[in-house]
């Protein structure tokens, strides 16, 4: 397997503040990888660096083997889920989700193929739901057509943000197998501090803390890792209350 | 003059100062979002120029060559310096109102600065725009019974006729039209916003 993504020792500073220290990582095309860890872990800049929403202070990112120097055309290859949906409120649900095959000059037949088939794998039928608008739609609605939008061009990498955080745990548990469905052919690099979230999508689960890895194990390995946070993390969920 | 050739050119003088001000103050308040130090001296500038006193500011128009003299041409300058505030202000609101996650959406997405600005920015932002530009027309239509001072036409021409007369009735027949046209100016460009403002989801 080729690495899509690799971190060359990539330290993070903000004034006063080491966000990732030395983080190597490489990630293969197809994986299904979690980066798990507490809020200011440091994993949601980690991710960030993929799709160069941050730059890095020291070292260096690799996307398919070379360091991109365009980053807009590096980022339409890339989709990028939010906890927040972040439609965009003045188009349609239809525009919405045809916004990188534009930019990408694709014809409307094929936008329009393509985006009917990701709504019917997101359970939303795009006769339905094409021509309204987002703030018509509940939480979860809008978060699968920021799924469709994130999808539709085909990226060979799909970085999520706590997509499901902000959504009723009925719901969340839905939305991720739709996700691992309508993501397939995607190599998934996909944020939580949710460990059953972690071990229910992912292939492999990378723990930050303080912006280091601590752990990098499948869910298996990780049930079974000795480090004390990562103990904690696994008891949070056979305690039944993760 | 009748009322309604005066009405006419207090309209025109109006509708030319706005449309200079809309093309000079929403590209300004674009510039103030996104070069922060330009933007906040754009900003005093206009704020300065907000609190120099009407008749004074025509006044000043006066000697100064090509923008000012006497006639409509004055007029109209000083009126564009009045409604820039406004439409600067507005467009730099609006612009920084923009949630800041659906930006990084569309940065995420691979738009570039100019797609951001222009698909997604500037058509979140015109509800606020908007609301500047009716600001300035209505405040633009009151000052512009001044210019009739600077010999610019206008109704105020029939209200300085009247005090110069004492003669109430002609004041009222320049003041009362153009408390009119302010009065339908607010109200079709409310309508306008609100149009906008659905249309950004928000109605």
């Amino acid at each position: 397997m080729t690495d899509i993504i690799e971190y060359r020792d990539v330290t993070v500073t903000a004034p006063d503040l080491t966000i990732l220290d030395h983080i190597s990582l490489r990630i293969a095309a197809g994986e299904r990888v979690a980066f798990l860890g507490r809020s200011g872990a440091g994993k949601t800049t980690a991710l960030k660096l993929i799709n160069a929403l941050v730059k890095p202070t020291s070292g260096s990112i690799l996307i398919e083997g070379t360091e991109p120097h365009d980053l807009v055309a590096l980022r339409r290859r890339i989709g990028y889920v939010m906890q927040q949906p972040a439609l965009f409120p003045h188009r349609s649900v239809f525009d919405n989700i045809a916004t990188v095959p534009r930019l990408l000059g694709w014809d409307e037949a094929r936008i329009q193929e393509r985006a009917a088939e990701l709504m019917r794998q997101l359970e939303l039928p795009l006769e339905r739901f094409a021509s309204r608008f987002p703030r018509a739609l509940s939480g979860g609605e809008q978060q699968r057509v920021a799924i469709a939008r994130a999808l539709i061009g085909a990226p060979s990498i799909l970085l999520c943000d706590e997509p499901f955080s902000a959504l009723d745990p009925l719901i969340r548990v839905e939305l991720q197998t739709m996700l691992i469905n309508a993501a397939r052919d995607t190599t998934l690099v996909f944020v939580t501090h949710d460990v059953r979230e972690a071990l229910r999508i992912a292939q492999r689960i990378i723990v930050f803390d303080a912006g280091r890895i601590i752990a990098d194990a499948t869910p298996d390995g990780l049930r079974k890792h000795e480090h004390p946070l990562v103990r904690r993390f696994i008891a949070s969920v056979e305690c039944g209350d993760g | 003059m009748n009322l309604l050739q005066l009405t006419g050119e207090h309209l025109l003088i109006v509708v030319v100062a706005v449309t200079i001000a809309i093309a000079a103050g929403v590209p300004l308040g674009t510039l103030a979002h996104r070069r922060r130090r330009a933007g906040g001296i754009a900003l005093r500038v206009t704020d300065a120029v907000q609190t120099i006193p009407s008749l004074a500011m025509f006044g000043f128009l006066i000697p100064l060559p090509i923008l000012g003299g006497i006639g409509p041409r004055p007029a109209i300058v000083a009126l564009v310096l009045y409604s820039l505030l406004p439409i600067v202000r507005s467009t730099l609101v609006g612009l920084q109102r923009v949630d800041p996650h659906v930006r990084e959406a569309a940065t995420a997405m691979g738009m570039t600065d100019r797609q951001l600005l222009w698909s997604i920015e500037l058509p979140l932002a015109t509800p606020t725009i908007v609301a500047g530009i009716r600001i300035a027309a209505v405040t633009a239509i009151g000052v512009a019974t001044i210019a009739a001072a600077v010999g610019g036409g206008g109704l105020g021409t029939l209200i300085f006729r009247g005090v110069a007369m004492v003669d109430t009735r002609l004041i009222l027949s320049g003041a009362l039209p153009a408390a009119l046209l302010a009065l339908v100016a607010d109200f079709v460009l409310t309508r306008v916003e609100r149009h906008f403002a659905r249309r950004r989801g928000e109605g």
